[in-house]
């Protein structure tokens, strides 16, 4: 237990979790036994969190016994998704696989789907009838959505008016309809209020498509009814529009008609100002409202808002001990849900579960997020910062630092900002993945 | 004592030679994780798994620690230009530059 009181540290890891810690750490002290009794962590998903979190568990401690399970053999990223609509990538891309992390790395990789957690037996049940016993169970399922939250939205109508907030098929749709739409037509991008999945998104989307439509169909309109009554890097996007894209995009805020109440799925109309307002759409781009994923909302993990609380120092469940919620699912401060975030909060999480291995403190927190946009394909902007853990045990961003790019700065280092953007996807998915 | 001071160094031993490496090891704390390794892997996003980037933003795998503190320091005051980086500096102080780079900078001698 060097330099921990037993009081903080169970403070600090969970009532429920201190014992079972505490036993691990003896066997792990005691290397003739620690082949036998290696601690067993199993991560549930392998998007940016969970890859993240699998490897960087065996990075830090080579003989951890660690399961990820995801339900898919591959994964196809978020980012770089708008990019595809811009006709900058290919799906193909932005496909990731699980090689290096069973390859190079030694994770135990299961493709099944996770059915029930039961948290007191710390048992994890697949469709497959399987069952996996953990010691620490990391849960990264990103996102899920709020069917019918905008009325006549569901699953059935998304094949018709996509979100494109989950990569793969979606996109693919989206990409389709805008290929397909006429010159001259309009295409409506409706953006949820937060929190949600990168927030950065919606109008990076819209600059994306912006620039597909500038190159194709230059006649056509973007209309953004936005949930919200702002959004983010808002002067830097704007101030781009105008200068790229002059006339092209229009932004609609909540309070000026930009919440949707309903839609007709068949008729790619949306409806606005209580139901008075209706527009109608070439191509629809809903973005609903989202939740902790599906699994982490059954397994008990999720609150009243949809989100699962954690500690947000080791990011451990305060409502299940023993389970770590990372990426989208978790409240995590003033972090927002993006794949850098994922990224970085899930070797956070590896250090403190291989600290509570260990029976020593977690390291002290210390995330960045770094969020670049493509307005245009030379045309980079970002955003930037540094969070630590404030006193009240809440994650918030370091005063004088981080920040927006600069307004106004020359057109080197917006194509500075364009190159530093794909060689942000190289690294952060390598880092994750390979 | 004898007993407990041989396991303090099966695990740094055990630390090294692992495919990880990623912990630096004061023997006495062998088994925490300093804050600058934590630091240092939040700088891997973007340059890279141990700082070694694969694609356009540089790699911060080859540069000694006594260079990093002063470019660092040079982002942090604004000294030296920057797109991203001067506001990323500016989150640390003068102590987590000092440990970051020199983890970083001691990273190649391990074998990453």
């Amino acid at each position: 237990m060097a330099g921990i009181s037993r009081r903080n540290f169970v403070k600090l890891i969970g009532a429920g979790g201190a014992v079972s810690a505490l036993s691990l750490t003896g066997c792990e002290s005691v290397p003739k036994a620690s082949a036998k009794a290696a601690p067993r962590v199993v991560v549930i998903g392998g998007g940016f969190g969970g890859a993240t979190c699998a490897k960087y568990l065996r990075i830090y401690d080579p003989s951890l016994n660690v399961t990820m399970v995801e339900q898919n053999a591959g994964y196809t990223t978020c980012p770089g998704s708008n990019w595809v609509l811009g006709g900058l990538r290919k799906m193909d891309d932005l496909a990731q696989n699980y090689n290096a992390l069973r390859g190079k790395y030694g994770v135990n990789v299961v493709h099944d789907r996770v059915t029930g957690v039961d948290a007191s037996k710390r048992l994890v049940t697949l469709s497959s009838g399987k069952t996996i016993e953990y010691d620490r169970l990391v849960m990264s399922p990103g996102i899920d959505f709020k069917w019918n939250a905008i009325e006549g939205y569901d699953e059935a109508a998304s094949q018709l008016m996509p979100h494109s907030w989950k990569a793969g098929p979606q996109t693919v749709l989206l990409e389709k309809q805008l290929r397909a739409m006429p010159d001259g037509g309009t295409v409506i991008i409706a953006p949820p209020g937060m929190p949600f999945r990168c927030p950065p998104g919606p109008p990076e989307r819209a600059s994306m498509v912006a620039h597909y439509l500038k190159t194709n169909k230059p006649r056509s309109k973007i209309l953004i009814l936005d949930a919200k009554e702002n959004f983010s890097k808002q002067g830097l996007f704007t101030a781009a529009w105008d200068e790229l894209y002059p006339g092209m995009i229009e932004w609609v805020p909540g309070s000026k008609g930009g919440k949707i109440q309903r839609v007709d799925a068949n008729t790619r109309t949306v409806y606005t100002d209580e139901g008075l307002t209706s527009q109608k759409g070439d191509v629809v781009n809903i973005i609903p409202p989202q939740r902790a994923g599906d699994i982490a909302v059954s397994a008990g993990l999720a609150n009243e808002s949809g989100w699962c609380p954690v500690n947000q120092h080791t990011f451990e469940s305060t409502l299940a001990p023993g389970i770590h919620v990372i990426g989208d699912s978790a409240v995590a401060g003033a972090l927002p849900k993006s794949g850098h975030t994922a990224n970085n909060i899930a070797k956070m999480t590896a250090a403190a579960i291989v600290s509570i291995f260990r029976g020593v403190n977690p390291p002290t927190p210390s995330h960045v997020n770094t969020c670049y946009s493509l307005v245009g394909p030379e045309y980079g902007i970002s955003i930037a910062s540094v969070y630590r853990l404030g006193a009240d045990g809440v994650l918030e961003g370091v005063k004088g630092a981080g920040g927006l790019s600069p307004a106004g700065a020359s057109n080197l280092m917006r194509a500075q900002e364009a190159g530093y953007a794909r060689g942000w996807y190289s690294s952060i998915t390598a880092d994750s993945f390979a | 004592m004898a007993k407990k001071a041989w396991k303090y160094e099966k695990a740094v031993v055990s630390t090294l030679m692992g495919a990880a490496g990623l912990l630096s090891v004061p023997a006495v704390q062998a088994q925490e994780i300093p804050r600058a390794v934590v630091i240092a892997t939040t700088c891997y996003a973007c340059h890279g798994t141990y700082g070694a980037s694969p694609g356009t933003i540089p790699s911060i795998n080859d540069i000694s620690a006594e260079r990093m503190i002063s470019i660092l320091q040079g982002y942090r005051s604004g000294q030296r230009a920057s797109t991203v980086m001067g506001r990323h500096a500016s989150g640390y102080t003068d102590d987590e530059i000092a440990e970051v780079a020199n983890y970083l900078g001691n990273l190649q001698k391990r074998g990453k």
